[in-house]
């Protein structure tokens, strides 16, 4: 029998028994950041395309969600700081090589632009709106006149809001379950779907909803995909990479994983939009739903998961 | 100059000596702990093989706490000793999640604290309070850069291995087997 | 029926007495760090001052420094360099002394017991209040039934002090549970054999032996700190370590040779050993003609007992006994055979600590570079008082015919002297404890109980809120050894050497030191003549002067060391030695122990083995903790909380118990520890045995940290085997069987 365990009784609060240094903070600001992500990313790519007026919800109405999820995400992110009157320290640097040094200047810059880009719909979707101040008409027109590169900055900025909450986690690699670079791009692809979902929920235009649809599904496929690989990956690699695994094949997160997330947030929705498709009446909500309860799950799954996964003892 | 540790486990007798003295030197909280002390027994009575380790931050070459610091906080001085700066710390926890031997916590004031190398009582010319108070002097300090500083003398001739080397941090606390 | 003495468990009381977080002591008598010296704490610039002290967590008294701030509050402790017990290491206990003098469940004030709403309690009182009812009570004692029916029993300083209060009085009955409960029969045997006992701390050469022979010693996971720092110097110089132990302990796995012994047997084991050594002639053959006397005798005795008979006993391969004995043989007479500390074992310990001290005698270790050296100490002469009168009868009266070979005093026999139905000679009629947490230091803790019921009084001297008070009628609150002066330590080691005890704070709260609370006492009985000086300070000068040094030296150094006058540490070749017996040699045949009427040679008896389903309770120390005095010390909890019961995996499988489970014991005699304990399941333990460290199982609420931690093993040591020759209690032959559900319970009264 072998035996590892402490003898000085160390028992740091949020550290032993187990991490969990993370609470809701963290995967709820995570689901709101791949959420804006989907939803700036369709909104820049259909603008570049020139398709606005096809897909109106996808590039302005669905858009004023996402200053709302950034602002609320950030205010998590606030909460959940331990020295909090120090948090401006995270704006005197740049580093690098941290990937939350990363995350806090893009979320420094894509916040006020996706602002940016809502107010420039404020006329179309609040009749009557006046701006206080005559700078701001001027401000307006420029902007809407340089509508396709403000685009071109979003979508690249998208990119990098989706793939870098991925990158957050797998960055550390003393956490053997998040240590993987499949998890950048899984965190994308999440991100990308539930920003698809959350648009076909507020769409009105069965044809945008038709097109949105589409990509949803090969979206989700691509993620069932990613999360296979990543769990067999896993499987063959070492010692602590395979108990990772066996987290979700037997351990304590096994039914989370696999019915909250792959079968009611991935496939029933796979399912339903293929049947929707088909022709079939399928309440648009209910999809929409699953798959973004779906990404807020799998989220929490992985944060609380991946803390629980350690190299020693 | 590069601060290191030798610890040797032939001598160790697990006393925790070095938590408490770590402890009431650097004014760590009732509850929380700096440094601990780790046993593994392998095989079956009466064929019995114990080894003892006393841990702490291990001050790694590669550290990825300091790599993943949104702040600077985390910073490496002077002989690689890893610190943090508590006026620079959010507190956003991300080098508690890089650690792959959880050395660091977040202290009840709001900043993440862990091992210093007792970098206060190293600049006088003093080893670390754990080092110093060891009861069977077990616990070797100094600049592994000086072939003939306490913890290079103390590794000539030995076999000895680091912790989690897997994890690709390259720690500097050497447990002589 | 309602007990005389209710056990006061809850405390009706607020925090009573001002908190006085340690307020400026008088700067003067502090020392200032040398330049350059200044202690950065927490990486903040504080200028530390220090105060010399020595430690009074366990016997040791490792000196060293008591470090304060600006605040004047005590931060942190540190050995002193020049101190030949701990060379400027404290062992954790001693670094973490600070939690003591933190601890806010501290007594704070006197107390007194009264009865409040038809319940017993305690109230707060002043000093002069306790002190009053205490003299008062103490003149009715003496006038009624003698002085000497008040008994003493302490342990470490603050004895000292109230021992020559009660001697003042008219009683010399007083009692150390460390020599009946401990280390009496050892200090017995080599008494017998050598003519002087072990004595504290144990004069063993381990830092320059070459072999040491641990039986029943697990020196690292007890923390005699020199013992500790010489063991891992003899590593660093290859030394052969073998240790005995039915557990794989720290020790044992620093050892070449680990003897995995059945207990109860290591009799066996020792007498096979002499065997080999005598018949391999593999004795230092000069030294046992020159020095020993009765070794034809001791031959003949054991030229039966060979390894192949020990084989049966023990469960020890005869080859592994040989080897072990090739190889102590061969490192002689650089060799310790460690006579142990605690050993009250199983009844006939001294016979036991017999065959160790004649095993000693024929490898020659005695005396000898590598074995034990003899300790000198420094003599300070005691303060002139009038001669203490003399007492109609004391502690010898009450067993010196039962236990004739007891050079001090036996706790259990004055335990014993309390209880009226007894019929003892002499009745004891009341206690002044001080040091001692009787109810969990004593075996058969019944007995204790019916004791402490028929007193007519019991007074308690302590710091914590002790089990041992919720019995007592006054409660003085000491304050922490930190936080006084105490007579200077002078024990004896390779060189003499004293050390100062100063306070490095003014005591907290209305706690006192017990100097000042014997004083005290002493004027209000009419004493006054026997405490002819003003203050302890005045003691301590003038004997520091009487030796060349001083109060203002000795607050500056802490230690100062002295020549040796009396002769080398070794035996000299060629110089003629005499010791101290009979026959003026080393006896391996004892002629002390025959005109006793005890076996002269010792030899092996069986003793009681766990039926079916029983497991032997083996106890034993743990690092982080000192007794049960430690175990609600915050910083020592931090480090260990509550205590593991070691159980082999194969029992566990078969009892179906899982690691981190918490069970119940019984033992033998249907007691049941009133608390759960934790397992933990090793193969670092025998299957037929379990082992858990003592001190915990606290059932005293006031002691918030410690209450309810892990079960008590005093609780179930019932069974206690008492050693005819000094009455020694024999606490190993107890055995417990598991219970893993809840048990009903009566309430502990």
């Amino acid at each position: 029998m072998k035996e590892e365990l402490l003898i000085s009784g160390r028992m740091n609060p949020n550290i032993d028994p187990f991490l969990n240094i993370w609470h809701w903070h963290i995967p709820v600001y995570l689901f709101l950041g791949g959420l804006a992500a989907g939803i700036l990313f369709f909104a820049a790519f259909y603008t570049i395309t020139g398709r606005e007026k096809e897909m109106p919800t996808t590039v302005k109405w669905a858009t004023f969600i996402v200053p709302i999820a950034l602002i609320v995400g950030l205010l998590a992110l606030f909460l959940d700081l331990k020295h909090q009157l120090y948090f401006w320290r995270l704006y005197t640097t740049v580093r690098l090589q941290s990937p939350m040094s990363w995350g806090a200047w893009t979320l420094m810059l894509v916040t006020p632009l996706s602002i940016i880009w809502v107010a420039t719909y404020m006329k179309e979707i609040v009749p009557g709106w006046k701006w206080p101040w005559k700078f701001l008409d001027r401000a307006e027109a420029f902007v809407i006149k340089h509508k396709v590169e403000l685009a071109w900055i979003l979508i690249v900025l998208a990119v990098i809001l989706g793939i870098y909450t991925g990158i957050l986690l797998s960055a550390f690699n003393a956490r053997p379950l998040w240590n993987t670079s499949i998890l950048g791009p899984l965190f994308l692809v999440s991100g990308l779907s539930t920003g698809a979902a959350a648009i076909i929920w507020m769409s009105r235009s069965h044809y945008e909803r038709k097109i949105m649809s589409r990509i949803d599904i090969l979206l989700i496929i691509i993620e069932l995909f990613l999360v296979t690989h990543m769990i067999m990956g896993f499987l063959a690699g070492s010692e602590v990479k395979i108990a990772s695994a066996m987290i979700f094949l037997g351990g304590q997160f096994t039914v989370s994983f696999w019915v909250f997330f792959v079968i009611l947030g991935l496939v029933f929705p796979l399912i339903l939009e293929i049947l929707e498709l088909r022709g079939f009446r399928i309440p648009v909500g209910i999809p929409a739903f699953l798959i973004l309860f779906g990404g807020l799950v799998f989220r929490f799954i992985m944060v609380e998961a991946g803390q629980f996964t350690r190299y020693l003892y | 100059m590069r601060y290191a540790m030798a610890i040797d486990t032939k001598k160790c007798v697990g006393c925790s000596d070095c938590v408490v003295a770590c402890q009431t030197e650097n004014n760590v909280p009732i509850g929380y702990a700096r440094d601990w002390v780790a046993e593994m027994v392998a095989g079956t009575y009466p064929n019995v093989e114990l080894e003892i380790r006393s841990e702490r931050c291990n001050h790694c070459d590669n550290a990825p706490c300091v790599r993943c610091c949104p702040t600077g906080a985390s910073h490496i001085i002077d002989g690689g000793i890893v610190k943090v700066t508590p006026e620079e710390c959010i507190g956003c926890g991300a080098c508690i999640q890089s650690c792959p031997y959880d050395a660091r916590y977040s202290h009840p004031e709001g900043y993440v604290d862990k091992c210093t190398f007792c970098d206060h009582r190293v600049e006088d010319g003093l080893d670390p309070a754990c080092v110093a108070v060891c009861p069977t002097k077990c616990m070797y300090f100094g600049d592994l850069d000086d072939p003939s500083s306490d913890v290079s003398e103390a590794m000539k001739n030995r076999n000895y291995k680091a912790l989690a080397p897997e994890a690709g941090t390259d720690p500097q606390i050497f447990y002589l087997l | 029926m309602k007990t005389r003495r209710d056990f006061i468990k809850i405390s009706a009381l607020g925090t009573g007495g001002l908190a006085i977080a340690g307020g400026a002591y008088n700067w003067a008598n502090g020392s200032e760090l040398a330049e350059g010296m200044s202690a950065k704490a927490a990486g903040k610039n504080l200028k530390l001052n220090r105060f010399p002290t020595y430690c009074e967590v366990c016997f040791w008294k490792c000196a060293g420094w008591a470090h304060t701030n600006e605040k004047g509050n005590i931060i942190k402790i540190i050995g002193n360099d020049e101190d030949p017990h701990c060379n400027g290491r404290l062992c954790p206990r001693g670094t973490g002394g600070i939690g003591m003098y933190n601890d806010e469940d501290r007594l704070k004030t006197p107390l007194i017991r009264t009865t409040e709403n038809g319940q017993q309690t305690f109230r707060e009182a002043s000093w002069d209040e306790a002190f009053e009812l205490i003299a008062q009570k103490y003149q009715e004692i003496k006038q009624k039934y003698g002085a000497e029916t008040i008994a003493g029993f302490f342990h470490g300083s603050p004895g000292s002090h109230l021992g020559h209060l009660l001697h003042a009085f008219g009683s010399h009955t007083e009692a150390h549970p460390s020599y009946a409960q401990c280390r009496g029969p050892r200090e017995v045997a080599f008494a017998a054999t050598y003519g002087s006992g072990v004595g504290s701390p144990e004069p063993t050469d381990i830092r320059d032996t070459r072999c040491l022979v641990l039986i029943g010693s697990h020196i690292g996971e007890n923390m005699h700190n020199g013992q500790v720092q010489e063991m891992a110097d003899a590593i660093d110089n290859g030394a052969t370590i073998i240790t005995v132990d039915p557990r794989f302990s720290t020790a044992a796995s620093k050892s070449k040779f680990w003897l995995p012994i059945k207990p109860s047997t290591d009799l066996a084991l020792l007498l096979a050993w002499i065997n080999v050594i005598i018949n391999e002639e593999l004795y230092d053959k000069d030294f046992v003609e020159k020095n020993t006397y009765g070794f034809n005798e001791l031959k003949e005795h054991v030229s039966k007992m060979t390894p192949e008979w020990a084989y049966g006993i023990t469960t020890l391969e005869p080859a592994l006994i040989r080897q072990t004995a090739h190889e102590m043989a061969a490192a002689a007479p650089s060799v310790i055979v460690h006579p142990g500390r605690h050993v009250t074992w199983y009844g006939d310990d001294t016979q036991r600590e017999r065959a160790i001290a004649i095993l000693n005698g024929l490898l020659g270790s005695w005396g000898r570079r590598g074995g034990f050296y003899f300790p000198e100490g420094m003599s300070l002469p005691k303060f002139p008082t009038p001669e203490l009168p003399h007492p109609e009868w004391d502690w010898k009266d009450i067993h010196d015919k039962k236990y004739p070979l007891a050079l001090l005093p036996v706790s259990n026999a004055l335990v014993e002297a309390s209880i009226p139905e007894n019929n003892p000679k002499h009745l004891i009629k009341s206690w002044l404890v001080a040091g001692t947490n009787l109810p969990l230091t004593l075996p058969d803790k019944d007995q204790t109980l019916k004791a402490m019921q028929a007193l007519e009084f019991l007074v308690v001297v302590d710091t914590m809120p002790m089990e041992i008070t919720g019995y007592a009628d006054v409660v003085l609150p000491e304050c922490t050894y930190l936080e006084r002066y105490d007579y200077i330590r002078s024990a004896p080691h390779r060189e003499p050497n004293i050390a100062l005890r100063m306070p490095a704070t003014e005591p907290k709260y209305e706690s006192k030191p017990a100097w000042w609370i014997a004083k005290q006492l002493g004027e209000k009985l009419g004493l006054q003549k026997y405490f002819p000086w003003k203050n302890i300070e005045e003691v301590l000068d003038w004997q520091l002067k009487k030796v060349g040094s001083s109060l203002e030296e000795m607050q500056r150094i802490g230690v100062k060391k002295f020549d040796r006058a009396f002769g080398a540490p070794y035996l000299v070749d060629g110089e003629n030695f005499e010791f101290n017996t009979n026959s003026g040699k080393i006896e391996l045949y004892s002629t002390e122990m025959q005109n006793a009427g005890f076996d002269p040679l010792p030899s092996f008896t069986q003793h009681e083995e766990p039926q079916q389903g029983f497991y032997r309770l083996i106890y034993g120390r743990t690092p982080a903790h000192t007794f049960s005095r430690t175990a609600n010390n915050p910083n020592l909890v931090d480090l260990k909380p509550e205590p593991w019961l070691w159980i082999n995996p194969k029992v566990a499988s078969i009892w179906g118990i899982e690691n981190g489970q918490y069970i119940w014991l019984k033992n033998q005699d249907g007691k049941i520890t009133q608390f759960p304990i934790q397992v933990r399941v090793t193969e670092r333990i025998r299957w037929d045995s379990v082992f858990m460290p003592h001190g915990f199982g606290h059932h005293n609420k006031r002691l918030t940290r410690a209450y309810g931690k892990g079960a008590s093993d005093a609780e179930l040591i019932t069974n206690v085997k008492i050693d005819p020759v000094m009455g020694g209690t024999g606490m190993r032959s107890n055995f417990v069987t598991f219970l893993t559900e809840e048990p009903e319970m009566e309430v502990e009264s």
